[in-house]
């Protein structure tokens, strides 16, 4: 056996060592999408209509017409999905360079926070406070942020829209300035239905996540789940949005290889 | 007076379920026109453009002159002079209905005609006509008494000419708008047995909700007529017991043709309001058929509540025009379909609602409370169209007497 990087992993992935965890949500009709006001143009929901399925459209196979927006579902988040990214080099999906795809992540646990505060925010200084306890982020990493949201899948408490607008946790400016410039993020990796908290229409700048994400050539990924199986330090991600000629983002299926405990 | 029409009793699961026998289309050209003016809920006979003589049953030339003829409105007064009970007869239908009274009556407009026999007339009295579809959507003449008799709607011959929501289960497919929550209110106090009400989100709020949570009769089911998976789950579940259909589906935005129109509106409108209304077609359509003579709670209609400029198109409003333009199509075929089985198929024509997306529409604006009338008072006549409010009702007029003109006067 040749003794590499790969074979290693190999090796490690058929013993246990290493171990695969999938942290896609099911695409389906009833998975909600992000609400914006009437007025806007909306996002469409996954769809699916049957072709055939051993009948008289098709004796032998099955197969289904499907439709959706680019981010529906468990999704990834190009640059140029936000204006502040439509002039960075390589914003769309199918120009960003195959080496993104894969990149370890550091889990920040919010859990606990966000089930007492359902606006919880991410700031600097709680992220300066974490590296303390946890220990500093490192560069191009994607910054996973653990609310276990994706409990509430299913729910109304998953968009969670009240009369004044959806309520989830999520970052604010001080902090996506901190992981882009001061920790060099990949982009930001969470649970809820968008990278930025709920209300942050109403913060200023609005919508730092996708402002500054964006902006400086950095990803989304969202509508994930089981960061609650994750490994704080040491979680390498896979998410390979489609080749969309142009596109904004994409649907996707994101794993995640964890070193296995138990070998 | 009628006896009460009591509640269904629940069904022996040991009986088939009587097939819903209909009579032969009639094929003559006379009678489709007749059949056309009676699902608008017209009263109408042929009369010579020569000798003026009015006629009945619908024929291709005046039996007096051999002039052409030509359908009026006409009084609908008339008087019975015979009465005949049918005991046995081949038409399968009135075999399972047996015995069914007919008569003759001398209408006021001139002519004598074979007519049903509501239970409350005799001969010698003074009768209503009716023109009604029976289930076929053949022209029939009704004879109702002159002035209101206790629980005259009742009646078991008439109730067959009509589609009334009394004690019958109503799924109504968008509960989450103002239109389709008007029309629960308006269904259970024309006696519905129960609402089936649409919630396209489930884990989305919507105003009224509780209001509508608190009815004893509503029940919120989870419908999104956007998702193919959605509907048939929901005609697994409740095909069986759904007696009506009252689709209330809309998406209503701005658009031109070239200028200010957004693509994914339009496909949004048409996925909803048209593809919408097939998946309800397949879903719901067969499970119906099978019950459209399976006693008081008979499966009896399909409604189509949908912009009335879909006869014309209209200026600002081109999307939803074309989907509705769509659905009237859609309503024809499907109508075509259920008359063989005895299932109504009827189209309620609405002008632009007083909705949030019609705010800057002038009046007169069709409130959601006028679209529910209008769907009552088709399904309590038999009708296969009707026009709820002004602006439905004076555009129809229009287009009847001229289409090309009204199409050019709502476009430019
Ligand atoms: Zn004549």
């Amino acid at each position: 056996m040749s003794n590499s990087l790969l074979s290693d992993l190999a090796g490690a992935l058929v013993s246990g060592r290493v171990q695969m965890v999938d942290l896609t949500n099911t695409l389906s009709p009833d998975f909600p999408v992000i609400v914006l006001p009437p007025e806007f143009g909306q996002c469409a929901p996954f769809r699916m209509e049957k072709v055939s399925r051993y009948d008289e459209n098709g004796p032998a196979w099955y197969w289904n017409n499907i439709s959706m927006n680019e981010h529906t579902g468990t999704h990834f988040d190009a640059p140029a999905h936000w204006v502040t990214g439509k002039d960075v080099p390589s914003n769309t999906v199918d120009a960003i360079p195959a080496r993104e795809f894969m990149a370890p992540a550091v889990v920040i646990d919010i859990s606990a926070e966000s089930a007492v505060d359902p606006d919880f925010v991410v700031t600097r200084e709680f992220l300066t406070k974490w590296e303390v306890e946890f220990g500093r982020i490192p560069p191009r990493h994607w910054i996973a942020l653990r609310t276990d949201w994706y409990k509430r899948v299913g729910t109304a408490d998953y968009v969670n829209m009240q009369e004044d607008g959806a309520h989830s946790p999520g970052p604010d400016a001080s902090a996506v300035e901190f992981m882009v410039h001061e920790r060099d993020c990949i982009g930001l990796a969470v649970e809820t239905v968008g990278t930025d908290a709920g209300q942050a229409m109403h913060f200023n700048p609005p919508l730092p996540a996708h402002s500054i994400l964006h902006g400086n050539g950095r990803f989304g990924l969202q509508c994930l789940t089981n960061l609650d199986k994750l490994p704080t330090f040491g979680a390498m991600i896979i998410a390979c949005p489609l080749k969309i000629e142009g596109g904004s983002g994409s649907p996707l299926r994101v794993v995640a290889m964890i070193e296995g405990k138990n070998v | 007076m009628t006896d009460p029409l009591s509640p269904p009793v629940k069904k022996d699961p040991l009986k088939n379920t009587r097939m819903g026998h209909v009579s032969p289309g009639l094929r003559s050209r006379a009678a489709r026109a007749m059949a056309v003016r009676a699902g608008q809920g017209r009263f109408v006979l042929q009369v010579c453009d020569y000798c003026c003589t009015a006629t009945y049953p619908p024929r291709d030339r005046c039996p007096k002159c051999w002039g052409t003829l030509d359908w009026q409105d006409q009084p609908t007064g008339a008087t019975v002079m015979t009465e005949t009970t049918i005991r046995v007869t081949t038409d399968l239908f009135f075999k399972e209905h047996a015995p069914w009274r007919v008569g003759s009556v001398q209408l006021e407009a001139g002519p004598t005609a074979i007519v049903h026999l509501h239970s409350d007339v005799r001969p010698g009295d003074r009768v209503r006509m009716e023109l009604k579809l029976d289930r076929g959507g053949n022209p029939a003449l009704f004879a109702m008494p002159e002035k209101e008799t206790p629980n005259m709607v009742d009646d078991a011959q008439y109730r067959t000419f009509t589609a009334d929501p009394k004690h019958r289960r109503v799924l109504v497919t968008d509960g989450r708008g103002p239109v389709g929550q008007a029309m629960a209110k308006a269904l259970l106090k024309a006696g519905a047995r129960a609402v089936f009400l649409g919630n396209g989100d489930t884990t989305m709020r919507f105003d009224g909700e509780a209001e509508m949570v608190a009815h004893e009769n509503v029940e919120i089911v989870p419908l999104n007529v956007t998702d193919t998976n959605s509907v048939t789950k929901l005609a697994h579940q409740l095909g069986g017991r759904i007696d009506i259909v009252v689709n209330t589906a809309a998406v209503t935005r701005q658009s031109g043709v070239a200028f200010g129109s957004k693509l994914t509106d339009l496909q949004a409108g048409f996925e909803s309001e048209v593809t919408g209304l097939m998946r309800l077609a397949q879903g719901f359509g067969p499970a119906m058929s099978a019950r459209s003579d399976d006693g008081t709670n008979s499966a009896a209609a399909f409604v189509d509540v949908a912009s009335v400029y879909g006869l014309t198109g209209r200026a600002g409003f081109a999307g939803q025009a074309a989907t509705a333009a769509a659905r009237l199509a859609l309503i024809s075929g499907l109508r075509g379909e259920m008359a063989q089985t005895g299932i109504r198929v009827i189209s309620v024509l609405t002008g632009p609602v007083d909705d949030v997306w019609h705010q800057h529409v002038p009046p007169p604006k069709t409130a959601p409370a006028q679209i529910a009338k209008s769907v009552i008072d088709a399904l309590t006549r038999g009708l296969e169209i009707n026009c709820a409010g002004d602006a439905a009702k004076d555009l129809f007029a229009r287009w009847q007497a001229d289409p090309f003109l009204t199409i050019r006067e709502e476009n430019q």
